[in-house]
C-alpha cells in the first residue's frame, strides 16, 4: 500500500523530533491520538492537533494515560490507526493497557519520551531508563516490538515503520524516545506519498457468522474486522479462544499465549533491525541505541583514527532483541560496549546474548554528547586490555553524595 | 408509606424469546450468573430496549468491564468488547469517536464503573460523550468473594466488614448529576419493563446517561446479612421501593434495607 497524499508533507522540513513522529503517523495513515499532557510530549501533541485540520484526523484529551491507550484500543477496533504518545511516568501507567493490546492484538503504536525517575523523577533529564519496563512492564508472558530511532529523520522513518509492524502482526508498537530528540530541531526529509510504503492490517473476508477474531494465519497473525461491520464479535482480555469467547482453563491459556509470544519469536527475522558499522573487522563492537548513536559514531571514529579496530551495532528495533547476530559476533571479539543513558539495562542483554564469550563492559551515559564521547571511547580502549569478570560489568561510583 | 407501590406488569414470554434469539450469542447460554441475581433480568431488559428501538444489531457495540456484570458483552450478540476492570467506559469513548454513527453501551457492576472507573465515569459524563452506561449495583464485589464495596451501605457486613460496613456508601445518580449526565434513571432488578423503557430512552438521548440497576448479589451479599435465599432479596427490593420521578438525586442515598427511591431523576436537553 502507498501513503495516502493527503496526510504527507512532502519535502524538507526543519522539524523538533515530535513533530516529525507526528508527520510519521500521519503518513503511515494514523488518524487518532489519545493522549494525557505531559512536558516531554507536547509537540507532539500540539503539532498533530495543528495538523488534523488539514488531515481530518482525531484526537481526546483523556482523564489519565490508562483512558488514553484505552481510547486507542477501542478506536483501533473501528479500523482507524491510532496513537499514544507520552512520557516515562505515564507510560507506567499505560502498562495495563499494554497487556490488553497485546492480548486483544490490537494495532496501535505508543511513542514514550523517556525522562529520568522512577517515581515523579525530572522531566527535563533524557533517559533510557525504560528500557526494560519496555519489554516487560505488563504483567504475564508476551513479547513486545519496540524500536529506538537515533535522529529526528528517524523520528519520521521509524513511526512509519512502527505503524508497519503494528499492523501486520496486529500488536502495540512502542517507540522509546527520549528528551532531547523529540525537543531537536533537524532536517526531516519526507518523500513523496508515492514512494512511502505502508501496511494496512489484513482484513477477514469470510462469512460474517464464521469470524474468529483469533483464529491465525501462516504468520500466526489473526486478520481482523472492523467494529460496526457486521461481524458482531466478541473479545476478550481473559484468556479466550479463537473465537474470542472466554475459556478459562490450561489448555487455551497455552492456545492463546503461546501462540501470542511465538507470533513475535518465529517472525523475529522479519520484525529485527539492526544497523552494523565495520564490525567484521573489529575486536570491539559498541552495542547502541537511541540517542547515543551520534555519540557513539563520534567515539568510534575517534578509536579508529588510534588504530583500534572498532565497530559499531545499533539497534533499530531494541525488541526483538538482535540475539543470534549478537551471539555470532561474540565469539570472536575482544570485548562489546555498551553505552546507555542509564544504571545498566540492554548492558545485561548483551551480556546474556553473548553467552559469557567476551567481556561486555557498561557506560554510564548521560545524553550530553561531547561528555559521552570521551566516556565510550575510554570504555574501548578498556576493553581492548582488561579483562572483567561478570560482577564487575557495572562499575557504579557514586560522583557525590548529596549537594 | 404515602406512595402506593406499583406492581409490574409480566412480559410476553415468546415475544421475549424471540428477541432474545435474535439478540443473544445462543451458543453461550447457559450463563454464568447465579440464581436470585439480577444481572439476567437486566440484560433482557436491555434486550427489549434495543428491540423496542428497532436498532441494527449491526450498528451496537457493547462494552464492559470486569465483574460478574461485566460478563454481560460476551453474551450479547452484537459486536462487544470484554476489557480490563473499570476502563470500558475510555475504551467506548475511543469506539464513540471514531464511529459516532454505532450506538455503544457500557456496562458494568457498582465497583466496575464506580470504584477502579469512577474516574472515568465522572469524565465521561463531564465531557457528555454519548454512551449509555448501565451500572448494576449490588452493593458488593461479588465476582472475587464477596469484599465491602463502595457502595455498601452501613453497616451491612461483607467478607470484609465482618462488623458492618462503616464507610458512607456512594450514591449513584447523585454522583452522575453533579458530573454532568444528562439522563439518569434508577430501578430494581424485578422492575424490568420501567428498567427496559428507561433503557431506550437513556439510549435515545444524546450524551452520557446513566440507567441504576439495584440488584441482589444472592451469594454474597444475602446470605451474610440473612436477607433470605434466591429471589427473596430481589422481591424485598422490589416491595421496598418507591416511585419518585424527579427526586433530587441528592435524596438517593441508599441505607441499609430501607426504602429505596426508584424513577426517572434527570433528563436534562442536551447541551445544557
Amino acid at each position: 500500500m502507498k501513503a495516502n497524499p493527503k496526510n504527507v508533507l512532502s519535502g524538507v522540513h526543519n522539524l523538533t523530533g515530535g513533530q516529525a513522529c507526528v508527520e510519521g503517523a500521519l503518513a503511515a495513515g494514523c488518524g487518532f491520538l489519545g493522549y494525557y499532557p505531559m512536558i516531554p510530549a507536547l509537540d507532539f501533541v500540539n503539532h498533530f492537533i495543528k495538523r488534523s485540520k488539514e488531515t481530518g484526523s482525531k484526537f481526546i484529551q483523556m482523564e489519565d494515560e490508562i483512558s488514553a491507550l484505552a481510547a486507542v484500543i477501542g478506536v483501533s477496533w473501528t479500523g482507524l490507526k491510532a496513537i499514544s504518545i507520552t512520557s516515562s511516568s505515564g507510560f507506567s501507567n499505560m502498562m495495563e493497557h499494554l497487556g490488553l493490546g497485546v492480548m486483544l492484538e490490537t494495532p496501535s503504536v505508543i511513542v514514550n519520551v523517556q525522562v529520568v525517575g522512577p517515581g515523579d523523577g525530572d522531566s527535563g533529564l533524557p533517559s533510557q531508563g525504560d528500557t526494560m519496563q519496555a519489554r516487560w512492564g505488563s504483567h504475564g508472558d508476551y513479547e513486545i516490538i519496540a524500536l529506538a530511532p537515533g535522529s529526528v529523520q528517524d523520528m519520521f522513518d521509524y513511526t512509519i515503520k512502527a505503524f508497519s509492524l503494528s499492523e501486520r502482526f496486529r500488536t502495540p508498537v512502542l517507540i522509546l524516545t527520549d528528551n532531547v530528540i523529540a525537543k531537536r530541531k533537524g532536517k526531516v526529509s519526507i518523500p513523496e506519498a508515492s514512494e512511502i510504503n505502508i501496511y494496512d492490517r489484513k482484513l477477514y473476508k469470510g462469512p460474517k457468522d464464521k469470524y474468529m477474531p483469533f483464529l491465525p494465519d501462516d504468520e500466526l497473525v489473526p486478520p481482523m474486522v472492523n467494529i460496526g461491520d457486521g461481524y458482531r464479535f466478541h473479545v476478550t482480555g481473559l484468556t479466550h479462544n479463537h473465537r474470542g469467547y472466554p475459556i478459562m482453563n490450561e489448555e487455551c491459556q497455552e492456545l492463546n499465549v503461546h501462540r501470542l509470544v511465538n507470533k513475535i519469536r518465529e517472525n523475529t527475522d522479519k520484525i529485527t533491525e539492526w544497523v552494523e558499522d565495520g564490525v567484521d573487522s573489529a575486536d570491539i563492537v559498541v552495542v547502541t541505541y537511541g540517542l547515543l548513536s551520534n555519540a557513539v559514531k563520534k567515539a568510534v571514529e575517534k578509536a579508529r583514527a588510534e588504530g583500534i579496530k572498532t565497530g559499531s551495532l545499533r539497534l533499530v528495533t531494541v525488541w526483538p532483541f538482535p540475539e543470534k547476530r549478537v551471539d555470532n559476533l561474540a565469539s570472536r571479539l575482544k570485548g562489546i560496549v555498551v553505552p546507555e543513558i542509564n544504571l545498566g539495562q540492554m548492558v545485561f542483554e548483551v551480556e546474556r546474548a553473548s553467552h559469557g564469550q567476551t567481556n561486555t563492559f557498561f557506560v554510564q551515559c548521560s545524553g550530553e554528547e561531547a561528555g559521552d564521547v570521551e566516556m565510550i571511547f575510554g570504555s574501548i580502549k578498556e576493553a581492548l586490555t582488561k579483562k572483567k569478570k561478570y560482577d564487575d560489568i557495572i562499575e557504579y561510583t557514586p560522583k557525590s553524595h548529596g549537594a | 408509606m404515602e406512595h402506593s407501590i406499583q406492581i409490574e406488569e409480566t412480559i410476553d414470554a415468546a415475544e421475549t424469546r424471540l428477541s432474545m434469539e435474535k439478540w443473544l450469542r445462543m451458543d453461550r447460554i447457559p450463563h454464568i450468573w447465579c440464581t436470585g441475581c439480577g444481572i439476567g433480568l437486566t440484560v433482557s431488559a436491555l434486550v427489549r430496549a434495543f428491540d423496542k428501538l428497532n436498532l441494527d444489531p449491526d450498528q451496537v457495540c457493547i462494552v464492559a468491564g470486569i465483574g460478574c456484570t461485566g460478563r454481560v458483552g460476551g453474551y450479547l450478540r452484537v459486536d462487544s468488547l470484554h476489557v480490563t476492570h473499570g476502563r470500558a467506559i475510555p475504551v467506548a469513548t475511543g469506539i464513540k469517536l471514531a464511529k459516532p454513527e454505532l450506538t455503544v453501551v457500557v456496562i458494568g457492576g457498582d465497583g466496575d464503573l464506580m470504584s477502579i472507573g469512577g474516574n472515568h465515569f465522572v469524565h465521561a459524563a463531564r465531557r457528555n460523550v454519548d454512551i449509555t452506561a448501565i451500572c448494576v449495583n449490588n452493593f458488593v464485589y461479588a465476582m472475587t468473594g464477596g469484599q465491602v464495596a463502595p457502595t455498601t451501605p452501613s453497616p451491612a457486613f461483607t467478607n470484609t466488614t465482618p462488623y458492618g460496613a462503616y464507610e458512607t456508601a456512594l450514591n449513584i445518580p447523585f454522583l452522575a448529576e453533579s458530573a454532568g449526565a444528562r439522563y439518569v434513571a434508577r430501578w430494581t432488578a424485578l422492575h424490568i419493563r420501567r428498567m427496559s423503557n428507561s433503557m431506550m430512552e437513556a439510549i435515545r438521548k444524546p450524551g452520557l446517561s446513566l440507567v441504576e440497576v439495584v440488584s441482589p448479589c444472592p451469594m454474597y451479599y444475602s446470605r451474610i446479612n440473612r436477607l433470605g435465599e434466591h429471589l427473596e432479596t430481589m422481591k424485598f427490593y422490589h416491595e421496598n421501593s418507591i416511585i419518585k420521578h424527579g427526586e433530587p438525586t441528592e435524596n438517593l442515598k441508599i441505607d441499609f434495607q430501607k426504602q429505596i427511591i426508584v424513577g426517572k431523576f434527570v433528563d436534562k436537553p442536551t447541551g445544557s
